[in-house]
């Protein structure tokens, strides 16, 4: 035979590597160059106050694209979660101001604490919805979570007529008060909103990488059917992915109603094209298998500060929307070269390699 | 060398680079009219590159190419096919969502006066080209219904109709049944007699030296040896391919097998368009052993494969593991009794190609690296580079992506992820289809090697040599039966093709004179 035994290829300087290595970093480059862009050319715009601000409008996306990148990376596409932000806004305000008749002259009132996981509860059932119609009645994940958006969407406005639920801070008799404490909160000097990211960003980027689960997820999204034969419970990865969906909808419709001390039916509306812009210009690829949560991130912080940046220096919000655009495309095409540039690179290290 | 078939097409010095890889060094190569060119060589030798260059597909780097003593340029397939060059490619291009007929057409449509497509002409036409082939295909049936088989035989058709002076088939009978590989080998030498020049690239040796007229030999982009069939012998090809003798299969070392390990009862399996795709199937396999299961394409093997993972809901029968029933229905659960497939398909069905290395080899047994839910690194990587170094997989670093590895080198980690769930019964579905002669010794001194630990092996093959070295019994399967159970040592290939042939309609008919007699004096 004539095999050469293979080096090991070394990820040597060349062109090709350092290229690539700066294209890995792409969201990450372009984060920072945002940060410095607009901290020259706006003012205020480095100030803690205004950091923090910013923070808490780019968590509510971040939310939402954990969400989608874990359903993104399976494979399938979520749809529904700006619904389920309005849908669960609702349920929370109701809850406070109406409590649940129970049709026999009482009405149960629950404390915020219960609300808060009812609500949860809500989310990860319409996320349940979701994956049921997916996996067991084979609707594709496009029309499954469209058709769920539109009744999510009208069961909110159902709740209440259309009218918003105003002025949540509820009735001290009834131990319904404290409901504003998710979205003006503060744990050491951040807000609460940033503090549950933190944690639930840690908790599925640790799934991602560190449990079987995880290791499923993209599985299912790279070849289903290896997969299933390799004895993973496809269908039940699936359930997880759309419920988690939920649950992280959920948690934002949450912290917008007690931000705003008040629930409104539309609230959420188109939530769920930001989030796949922010996981798409995370590198999360829109044909499954890849992803990374730390992108997704990355990908909705840039989205965030860009429209925030924007926004204080006066830029029409009609150019906004070119620009996010622009920068959504020129994100996707950068990903293809890199990827053409992955395989040339590989191919590169084979012939090295012998 | 030579006789009596002129020169077509000349290959002069030609290289191929890509980025950094020589695909092809310096090759001479020449093409005789009215002949059977024979092309072959291990898994990236360059053959597919060399067939891509003549036809156009891709340039080439530097030499020159004489079509009938002129030089020529193809900068695209479609000039290749103006000058008469036609390809069979190996991996398939068809379009599934559309008729056979629109395949064969397809981009060269026939239409009337307002460019209309003519349908009734196009289905007529390819229904002629289908007829020669004798493999029921309707022109208006979609790609899609079809079998793998049948849709090679349309990729064929469709070059066929080219109407080609030269004709490249890239292993044109990777998934036909015997009898299509017959019919497939008298349409060549009906074209032979035409005066097209074919040029033919196989890994199945004994084919080639049946239907080849010239033979050229690559190795490592380089060509090793062009001579007339009739000089040579499978030694000669396989020294000229690996450059020594190499043993093919792994020889059996004698131990004896032992008890009961595994059992199907009454495995059925109806089909969608009716009848039974597997048949009342009841087999037994001993810890040990290894039973190989050889039939035709479509005589049920695969299917009795799924029905025993669990894959088909509505499947019926019972299997034994170690003689206790297996009760559960799902893959999952059928893997932790001790069940391991190792699936015909490699892309579709065997391999996450966008993982890496690791991550596929682990996919089946992460549980048991597994404390909570927490996957143990370290344990994992220590069964990674474990698996790599028992398998020989050529692999720099395990967090490489698998899709970088060579055919072999892939068939080898779904090997090891079956392994890593610990089973007492394999289940190899043709576990030697498309990787080179070195990756398939491999495989089968695995296979030896895993059968003397004491696993039950059950491997389902078409190729009748490998099943006759390798199992310690043989079944043969058609049409969904078993139709034949054999010891090795009574063992004979009439037999068996015999018995592969029960059940079968008029492909069997020709089959019957040659094989049904000795068939019958093996029997006494």
């Amino acid at each position: 035979m004539t095999d050469i035994p293979a080096r090991a290829a070394p990820s040597s300087a060349s062109g090709g590597s350092a290229l690539l290595t700066l294209m890995k970093l792409r969201t990450f480059i372009a984060l920072i160059a945002v940060l410095v862009f607009f901290s020259i050319a706006a003012p205020n715009f480095l100030s803690a106050a205004n950091l923090i601000l910013m923070a808490k409008h780019v968590a509510l996306n971040a939310f939402l694209a954990m969400g989608m990148t874990f359903v993104i990376i399976t494979g399938g596409i979520d749809l529904s979660v700006g619904s389920i932000v309005g849908l669960c806004g609702m349920v929370a305000g109701y809850l406070v101001l109406n409590g649940i008749d129970l049709q026999i002259g009482y009405t149960v009132y629950f404390n915020v604490v219960e609300i808060i996981l009812i609500t949860l509860a809500v989310g990860i059932a319409i996320g349940a919805v979701n994956g049921l119609l997916i996996t067991r009645l084979n609707v594709a994940p496009f029309i499954a979570t469209l058709g769920v958006l539109y009744v999510a969407r009208g069961m909110a406005l159902l709740s209440s007529d259309g009218r918003t639920f105003p002025n949540l801070v509820g009735k001290p008799d009834l131990g319904t008060t404290g409901f504003g404490f998710l979205g003006a909160g503060r744990l050491l000097g951040l807000p609460v909103s940033i503090w549950i990211l933190i944690v639930v960003a840690l908790g599925a980027a640790y799934l991602a990488r560190y449990t079987p689960l995880g290791r499923h997820i993209f599985a299912v999204g790279g070849n289903e059917r290896a997969a299933r034969i390799s004895g993973v419970r496809v269908n039940m990865v699936k359930m997880f992915v759309y419920m988690f969906s939920g649950f992280c909808a959920a948690i934002v419709g949450l912290i917008i109603s007690s931000e705003l001390m008040a629930s409104h039916p539309a609230t959420g509306e188109s939530f769920e094209l930001n989030a796949i812009a922010a996981a798409v210009l995370g590198g999360t690829s829109m044909s499954g298998g890849r992803g990374t949560i730390g992108g997704t991130i990355v990908g909705a912080f840039v989205i965030g500060i860009l429209s925030d940046g924007l926004v204080m220096m006066g830029v029409s919000s009609f150019w906004q929307m070119v620009i996010k655009g622009l920068v959504i495309i020129v994100a996707v095409v950068v990903d293809q070269a890199q990827r053409r540039l992955q395989q040339r690179v590989t191919l590169m290290q084979m012939a090295k390699a012998g | 060398m030579s006789a009596g078939h002129d020169v077509i097409l000349k290959l002069e010095e030609v290289s191929k680079v890509y980025a950094g890889t020589v695909a092809v060094k310096h090759a001479n190569f020449e093409v005789r009219k009215g002949a059977v060119n024979v092309l072959v060589g291990e898994n990236g030798a360059g053959k597919s590159t060399l067939m891509k260059i003549i036809a156009g597909v891709e340039q080439p780097t530097a030499g020159r190419i004489l079509l009938e003593g002129e030089e020529v340029s193809f900068s695209s397939s479609g000039d290749a096919v103006n000058r008469g060059i036609g390809m069979v490619f190996q991996e398939l291009n068809l379009f599934g969502n559309m008729t056979v007929a629109e395949n064969i057409f397809a981009t060269r449509e026939i239409t009337n006066r307002f460019r209309k497509i003519d349908r009734k002409e196009q289905e007529r036409r390819a229904g002629e080209f289908l007829q020669r082939l004798e493999a029921g295909i309707r022109p208006d049936m979609l790609v899609e219904d079809l079998r793998i088989g049948q849709q090679q035989l349309v990729e064929i058709a469709k070059a066929v109709s080219l109407d080609a002076k030269i004709l490249i088939m890239d292993e044109p009978t990777s998934a036909l049944s015997a009898a299509e590989v017959e019919i497939l080998f008298k349409v060549i030498a009906d074209l032979k007699a035409r005066g097209v020049a074919i040029v033919y690239i196989s890994h199945r040796l004994e084919e080639l030296i049946r239907i080849g007229d010239y033979i050229t030999v690559l190795r490592d982009g380089r060509i090793t040896g062009q001579e007339e069939m009739r000089n040579v012998d499978t030694q000669w090809i396989v020294r000229q391919m690996i450059g020594s003798d190499a043993k093919d299969f792994a020889k059996a070392d004698g131990h004896q097998p032992g008890a009961e390990i595994f059992r199907a009862e009454e495995i059925c399996l109806p089909r969608v368009t009716g009848g039974l795709a597997v048949d009342h199937v009841s087999l037994s396999l001993r810890a040990g052993e290894i039973l190989g299961i050889y039939g035709l394409m479509g005589a049920g093997r695969s299917e009795l494969f799924d029905c025993i993972m669990g894959r088909h809901a509505h499947a019926s029968g019972n299997i034994f593991v170690d003689g206790k029933h297996v009760r559960e229905r799902d893959t999952t659960r059928r893997i932790r009794r001790g069940l391991a497939l190792i699936p015909e398909d490699r892309q579709r069905e065997g391999l996450v190609s966008i993982l890496s290395v690791a991550s596929n080899l682990t996919l089946a047994s992460l549980s048991r690296f597994v404390s909570l839910f927490h996957i143990r690194g370290g344990a994992e990587r220590r069964a990674v580079t474990q698996m790599v170094r028992e398998l020989a997989i050529k692999v720099a670093d395990p967090a490489q992506e698998v899709s970088s590895l060579s055919g072999g080198n892939q068939q080898k980690v779904v090997i090891g992820k079956a392994l890593l769930t610990g089973p007492k019964v394999l289940l190899m579905d043709e576990p030697s289809r498309g990787i080179d002669v070195g990756a398939k010794a491999d495989v089968f001194r695995t296979m030896r090697k895993l059968s003397r630990d004491g696993l039950g092996i059950l491997f389902a093959t078409s190729d009748l040599d490998e099943v006759m070295a390798l199992s310690d019994r043989i079944a043969v399967m058609s049409n969904g039966r078993l139709t034949g159970m054999f010891d090795r040592a009574e063992a004979t290939e009439a037999a068996i093709v015999a018995a592969s042939a029960l059940g079968h309609g008029p492909a069997s008919a020709h089959l019957a004179p040659t094989h049904l007699a000795p068939a019958h004096g093996a029997q006494r």
